[in-house]
Order: structure tokens, then C-alpha cells, then sequence
């Protein structure tokens, strides 16, 4: 090996590389950073003896420590487990309204009511729980069956026409049309009639041939002003809230076909403590509070 | 203007005896070869003067407000802590004497130490690396270290001949104290730190008990074992290979920069000096080493600015005491300039520039960042609000035709009491608000609870008639305790109102 170069100004040899005239000593690294180097090395020997490091074609050295993640997940999970039935018995013991009193069991029936609203409602309900055509807004303030906590409990526990022998919905929206009850032009008359009690323009003269159609046909479950019944569910006409479209077609669709909404009932899937806690998130979205769960039936005070 | 610095008049160090400086005999030793060097153990000679009784009192000021700063008090509400300072992570809270600061107020912190940052530009690019040769913690502490060093062993030849000798009864049990006062100091030092982020009265009861939390057990454990290993054993190969400032200093000195500084126009040629001996032709330095052998750092100062140097003066205070016991003018070290040194050698009178463009960016930068904190912390709301709307669904239409939007404000409330404000909602004509359990009003009167953030869900329902558009710009506006804050969002009808 030839002879290296060594720099002028502080005696050290040089690597031999340059750049831009700028060349590079080779000075010797510090010993202590080989003492790191040591370490590190020591290190890594005794984690891979204490825990789970080397890849196999079947499996993974396990290590001596027993360590494994998916161990600790599930203590978390059991110690989670734990909390929540402390808190799931809480719920279960006290009334829907003392829950949405208590801050923390509220906080806690939200958590448990989002997941199962998730799981079950939103499919219906839609996930935010606005609702669609044929699937009731249960963010409003509109309630077929009632809005306050214990109305909204009951209907999810018994469900609509869903073959309980307490189900909702005894009471059925005929097919006036498709089953012959009233020819079309008295339906396009009472048509015409529905959308008059909305408040918007309508055919004077066919609300007027319309009225006592309406009066035999439709108030013995809406009413004679139209504003509905909630022990039966029947919908207030009256008001800005469609359920099939507030349109005329939409309208004349609905009497000539009657439909009727279905909902299963909740009660042997869910438990009695998540029954309460969906109620509770229902009743929380749709404004939490008694003074504007206006029910259909409650226009009938206006 | 660029000032060249003449270096060419200086007289190159002839082939000298030994000693000379540690760097230098580790290239030697090594002779450019191998692939690691063993450390050059330093053995700093004690000085005496101006420069080191200034750094044992910073040392000792230093480290009692390190070590004492932990158990002042400072009285606070309710259940507060009363620690003056205290950084609670359980709480999340930063207390400062009568400051305290949330985690969103990070910005307070990021500004300190933009405001360090920037105050360590100015000083080095006016008076060099004081911090490096006061105040940083490992000069700090390795100040501290080599003072037991020398209680236990002696001063430099004393402790050479030690580490020389043979292991006798004499020099384990030096040895040994060395060590166990240096782990009592660290462990003082890491048991100092914790009690920063807990109740120090609570923790060093519960420390001594097994109570303590284990982060407390952690990094007292571990600040002990940098404390021993940086301030004992690695010392200046900690400022050398570790630190990074020294790299970044050179861009905030120029040669207007006071530095510890071997006047070289004076001292050379260098040379022993015979008792009586006339003094013309020759330079003052009497090639004594004295200032090699003070070096904490294990350089000679003589061979210019390094980037070893941390400026702690002791060469200084070294060569003092030889000039003034062979009769010559002090200061043959001394701060001085590169320019000045220059300007003296060509024959010139120096000047000092304390006033050059870059000094002046700095300090009007500090000041401009020390006002915006100020200002800042002088104009701190005791509340501040978010709002989050509610997006799924964006709007509800209710029977009545009117439009409603849900929202959660999250109202901060920093002060100690409970507060009592109203929320009132803007941008929407004749809105109402509520929240559950409280009737729609114009306004919500909400009571928010001390040092803490309170969510309010808030429903806001508005006739069909006053909205105008799809979307409305509106705002949360929340008055109490004298102040109002506001927050921006939307009000959404999409198309309710429509037909």
C-alpha cells in the first residue's frame, strides 16, 4: 500500500476523498462509540431470549417472558369487560330518566346506544337516524308512537306490527284504492283535501267534495282536523312532516296503497340494559328534552 | 465588508516538549492509525481568579434553582396543586406561579423557547459561547463532578500519579468515594426532575415507600445513570461528539464576536523566559502550558478559535497568575475579537462592534417575539370556545316546518371559579336555542364548571322564513366573567325550505 496522505495543518492522514477541495481526515472513531455498539449488540441478544423475535416456518420464538400482544389485548379487553358491567348494571337498576340525569351513565348509555343504533337501526334508520321515505326521521320532533323516553323504549321493545302480542300498530292505513274501498276521483279529491290541511293551495272545489269523505274514511284515526293519534299512530296531517312524500303523487299513493310501516321488536335480541341505552341515544338526538317531543297527536292542543 | 484575518505574521509552534494539549496527544499516540482512540483522560488543574469564583457562584445559584424551584408553594383554589411550579401531565396542566397554561396554549411554550432560541443567538453572536461556558447543565455539572474529583484525589499531578499507581488501600477507597459521591449526586439530580411533574412533598414520601409512580422510579433512575456517565466519565466528549450547538454557533459568530482569546500579537514568539531576562523581542507567553493544563476541554487555546472551546475563561483566570508572577500585563488571554487581535498585530488601533447587522436582527427579533408573548399572556381569555356541528344529519326539519341544527360547544373555562355565561346565536334571524332540559330561549345561560372544559349540546331551530340561503354564515357568541368570545360556523337547511 503506498504511503497515505497526510494533512499539513493538524497531521492526520486522510480518507483520500475530496470534494470542492475540502478533503476528509481519517480520525479515529471514539472507543466509547464502540462500547455502544457493544451494547446495543448485548442488548439485542437477551431481548431475543426474553421475547418473541425470530420468524420460523411454523411459528416465532416465543421467548422466556411469555410476552405477547395479543395476551395483553385481551386482559384489556376483560378489564374493559369488567367496567362496562358495572356501569351495564347501573343501567339496568335505574330509571331511563335517571340515566339521562347522571352525566357519566348518560356518557356511557350514548357510547353503548351509538354501536347498537349502528349495528341494527341504521340500516332502516340511516346512520345519522334521519331516516328515508318509509323510514321515520327520528331526529325531528315528529313521533308516530310517542317521543318522550319511555314512548320511545316501548317501541323499540315491542316493535311495529312485528307479530308481539304488545306490538304497535293494531291499527292499519287501509288500501282505499287497490282494495276498491273509494274510486279514483274521490282519492284525487281526497288528495286534494290532505294537502288543504297542510295549509297549502288546493282545489277549493275538490276539498269540498272531499269533506265528507274524509269525515267518514279518515278522522275516526286522524282525526276530524287531521292531527293524527299517537296511541295509534296514525300520522298528523297536518304538519310539514312526510313519511311517503308530501307531494300530490306521493299522496295518492299512499291512500290508494295504505302502506303500513313495519319495525321487529327488539326485545329478545337486545338486553334490558341496552334497550334503555338506545333509548336514551335516540331520545338524546332528537333533542333530549320533553318540550318539543311533539307527538302527531299533540297538534291536536294548536 | 469582510475583515481577513491575518494569521500569516503568527509564528508556527516549533517541534516542542510535552505537554501539550489532550487533542493533540491523542493524535500523536494514535499516529493517524486505528480504528478507534481511546479517550485522553484530562486532568484540569484548579485556578484560581476573576473568571472561576464568578463560575462557582453561577454554579451554585444554578443549581439551587434547580434543586429548590420544586418545593415553593404557591397557593391556588379547591384542589388545585400548590406547587409555584409543576408540569401536571395527569391533569394536564402547566402551572407557573400564577400562570397557568392548558395543552392548547402550547403555543406560549413553542414561544419560549423560540424566545431562548433566539436570546442564545444574540449573546453568542455578541460575547460567544456563554452558555457552553456557564450555563449549560453538562458544564454545569462536570464543574461540580471535578470538584469531588479533586476532594477525593487531589489536583491534576496529584491525580495522575493516582490513576498511574498501583491499586493500593489509598487509591480504592479514593476512588470508590469518587464514585459514590458522584452517584449521590446524580441521583439527587434525576430525584430533583421528578419532582417537577408531581407533588414534591407526596412524591418523596411515597418515593421511599414504593409508592411512586413508576415513571418517577424511571426517570430518576435514568437521569441518574446520564447524570454519572455524562458529567463523570464523558465530559467534554459529550460537547465534542454529542451536541450540536458547537456546529451551530459558527453561524452566529463572526469576528466581531467576543471570544476567549489567545492575543497572539502579543504572546508571540513564545518561548521559556529566564528569571531577569529582558523581554524585548520576544512575545509574553512564557510557553508555560499553564492555560493547557486548566482546560477542562483538553485544548490549547493558543492554536486559535476551535470548535472544542466552550469559552469558559479558566485559561484566562491560568494565565493570569503567570503573567503577574513574571511581571507582565495581564490579559495575554483575555475576551477579545478575531478583528481586534488582527487589527493590534498590524499595528492598528482595534475597534469593537457590538452594533452589526446581525446582532441587530437578532435582538429585534427577540424583542419582537418577547412583546407577541407578552401581549399574548396579558390578553389570555379566561374562555375560549369550539363548536362542532353536527353532520349526520346536517339539518332536521321539525313539524312545524322550521329548521333545526344541532351543535356541541366545547366552552374552556380557565378560571378557578364556576362561571355563569349566556350563549347566544348569531347570523340567523330570531333564531331559539336550547339545550336538553331547558326550555328554547334567545339566549342559553349555561353554568361552566372551574378549570375545565364544559361540552353544551346546543339545538338552534329557525323558521323557515328567515333563511335565506343553504347555508348561513353564523356564530356562537358565549359572555361571562366580563369577556366574550366568539366562534364561527354555519347554520345548514339544504333544502328544507324549499316548497
Amino acid at each position: 500500500m503506498s504511503e497515505r496522505e497526510r494533512d499539513d495543518h493538524s497531521g492526520v492522514e486522510t480518507t483520500g476523498h475530496e470534494w470542492d477541495g475540502i478533503k476528509e481526515l481519517d480520525n479515529p472513531l471514539p472507543r466509547w462509540w464502540l462500547w455502544v455498539f457493544w451494547g446495543t449488540v448485548i442488548w439485542a441478544t437477551i431481548y431475543w431470549v426474553l421475547m418473541p423475535a425470530w420468524p420460523g416456518i411454523t411459528g416465532y420464538t416465543k421467548g422466556l417472558r411469555g410476552a405477547s400482544d395479543r395476551a395483553a389485548v385481551a386482559q384489556e379487553l376483560a378489564k374493559l369487560d369488567t367496567v362496562r358491567g358495572a356501569q351495564g348494571a347501573q343501567l339496568k337498576s335505574v330509571s331511563l330518566q335517571q340515566i339521562e340525569q347522571d352525566p357519566d351513565l348518560q356518557a356511557f348509555a350514548l357510547q353503548v346506544g351509538q354501536s347498537v343504533f349502528g349495528d341494527n337501526c341504521a340500516t332502516c334508520h340511516g346512520a345519522g337516524g334521519q331516516g328515508a321515505k318509509g323510514y321515520p326521521n327520528l331526529r325531528d320532533d315528529v313521533w308516530l308512537y310517542g317521543g318522550s323516553l319511555d314512548e320511545i323504549h316501548e317501541t323499540i321493545r315491542v316493535g311495529i306490527r312485528s307479530g308481539h302480542s304488545q306490538a304497535r300498530g293494531e291499527t292499519v292505513m287501509p288500501a282505499f284504492g287497490r282494495d276498491q274501498m273509494l274510486p279514483a276521483d274521490q282519492i284525487r279529491d281526497l288528495t286534494e283535501y290532505v294537502v288543504a290541511l297542510s295549509g297549502r293551495k288546493a282545489d277549493r272545489a275538490a276539498v269540498d267534495r272531499a269533506r265528507q269523505t274524509f269525515l267518514d274514511q279518515c278522522s275516526s284515526c286522524h282525526g276530524a282536523g287531521g292531527q293524527g293519534d299517537p296511541t295509534k299512530g296514525a300520522p298528523d296531517l297536518t304538519d310539514a312532516e312526510w313519511l311517503y312524500g308530501s307531494d300530490r303523487d306521493s299522496i295518492y299513493e299512499q291512500i290508494w296503497n295504505g302502506r303500513n310501516g313495519v319495525m321487529p321488536t327488539w326485545e329478545a335480541r337486545f338486553s334490558p340494559e341496552t334497550l334503555k341505552a338506545l333509548a336514551v341515544y335516540i331520545h338524546a338526538n332528537a333533542g333530549g328534552g320533553e318540550d318539543e317531543d311533539v307527538g302527531a297527536g299533540a297538534g291536536q292542543g294548536k | 465588508m469582510t475583515v481577513v484575518i491575518d494569521r500569516v505574521s503568527k509564528q508556527e509552534p516549533a517541534e516542542r516538549q510535552a505537554p501539550v494539549s489532550a487533542a493533540a496527544r491523542v493524535r500523536r499516540k494514535s499516529g493517524g492509525g486505528g480504528l478507534y482512540a481511546p479517550r485522553t483522560p484530562i486532568y484540569p488543574k484548579l485556578v484560581h481568579g476573576k473568571w472561576r469564583t464568578i463560575k462557582w457562584a453561577l454554579l451554585i445559584v444554578m443549581l439551587g434553582i434547580y434543586y429548590i424551584t420544586p418545593w415553593l408553594r404557591w397557593e391556588r383554589p379547591g384542589a388545585l396543586p400548590d406547587q409555584a411550579v409543576l408540569v401536571d401531565f395527569e391533569g394536564a396542566r402547566f402551572y407557573f406561579f400564577g400562570i397557568q397554561l392548558w395543552p392548547q396554549e402550547v403555543h406560549f411554550i413553542t414561544g419560549l423557547l423560540v424566545i431562548s432560541a433566539l436570546g442564545l443567538f444574540l449573546v453568542t453572536a455578541l460575547f460567544g459561547r456563554l452558555w457552553c461556558g456557564y450555563a449549560c447543565p453538562q458544564t454545569v455539572w462536570t464543574d461540580l463532578f471535578i470538584y469531588v474529583e479533586r476532594g477525593f484525589e487531589g489536583d491534576r499531578n496529584a491525580r495522575m500519579r493516582l490513576d498511574a499507581s498501583p491499586w493500593t488501600f489509598n487509591k480504592v477507597w479514593r476512588k470508590t468515594g469518587k464514585h459514590l459521591t458522584w452517584l449521590a449526586i446524580g441521583f439527587a439530580t434525576g430525584g430533583a426532575w421528578i419532582f417537577y411533574f408531581h407533588d414534591a412533598p407526596t412524591l418523596i414520601r411515597q418515593y421511599w415507600v414504593g409508592e411512586a409512580p413508576a415513571t418517577a422510579y424511571i426517570f430518576s433512575l435514568l437521569l441518574t445513570a446520564t447524570t454519572y456517565v455524562f458529567a463523570g466519565h464523558m465530559r467534554e466528549q459529550v460537547c465534542t461528539y454529542m451536541c450540536p450547538w458547537p456546529r451551530i454557533q459558527g453561524a452566529m459568530l463572526d469576528h466581531h464576536s467576543l471570544q476567549v482569546t489567545y492575543r497572539y500579537d502579543r504572546g508571540e514568539p513564545r518561548g521559556p523566559h529566564k528569571k531577569g531576562a529582558g523581554w524585548e523581542g520576544r512575545g509574553d507567553c512564557i510557553d508555560c502550558n499553564a492555560c493547557v493544563t486548566a482546560c477542562p476541554m483538553g485544548i490549547d487555546i493558543r492554536n486559535g478559535p476551535q470548535l472544542e472551546c466552550i469559552n469558559c475563561a479558566l485559561c484566562i483566570d491560568a494565565c493570569d497568575e503567570i503573567m503577574k508572577r513574571v511581571g507582565r500585563p495581564a490579559a495575554l488571554i483575555a475576551y477579545d475579537t478575531d478583528s481586534a487581535v488582527a487589527e493590534r498585530q498590524r499595528g492598528n488601533t482595534p475597534r469593537y462592534k457590538l452594533l452589526r447587522p446581525r446582532t441587530v436582527y437578532y435582538a429585534v427579533a427577540l424583542v419582537m417575539v418577547s412583546s407577541l408573548m407578552v401581549w399574548g399572556l396579558l390578553n389570555r381569555t379566561p374562555l375560549d370556545m369550539h363548536v362542532l356541528r353536527d353532520r349526520n344529519p346536517t339539518f332536521v326539519r321539525l313539524h312545524d316546518g322550521a329548521v333545526r341544527n344541532g351543535y356541541t360547544l366545547k366552552i374552556a373555562n380557565r378560571g378557578f371559579e364556576p362561571t355563569p355565561v349566556e350563549v347566544r346565536f348569531t347570523g340567523v334571524k330570531d333564531a331559539r336555542v336550547r339545550t336538553p332540559g331547558q326550555p328554547a330561549d334567545d339566549v342559553l345561560r349555561v353554568t361552566l364548571e372551574p378549570n375545565a372544559v364544559t361540552a353544551v349540546r346546543v339545538f338552534v331551530t329557525a323558521q323557515p322564513e328567515a333563511l335565506a340561503a343553504s347555508s348561513l354564515p353564523a356564530a356562537f357568541e358565549v359572555k361571562g366573567s366580563g369577556r366574550t368570545v366568539q366562534a364561527k360556523t354555519t347554520f345548514l337547511s339544504g333544502a328544507a325550505n324549499a316548497p
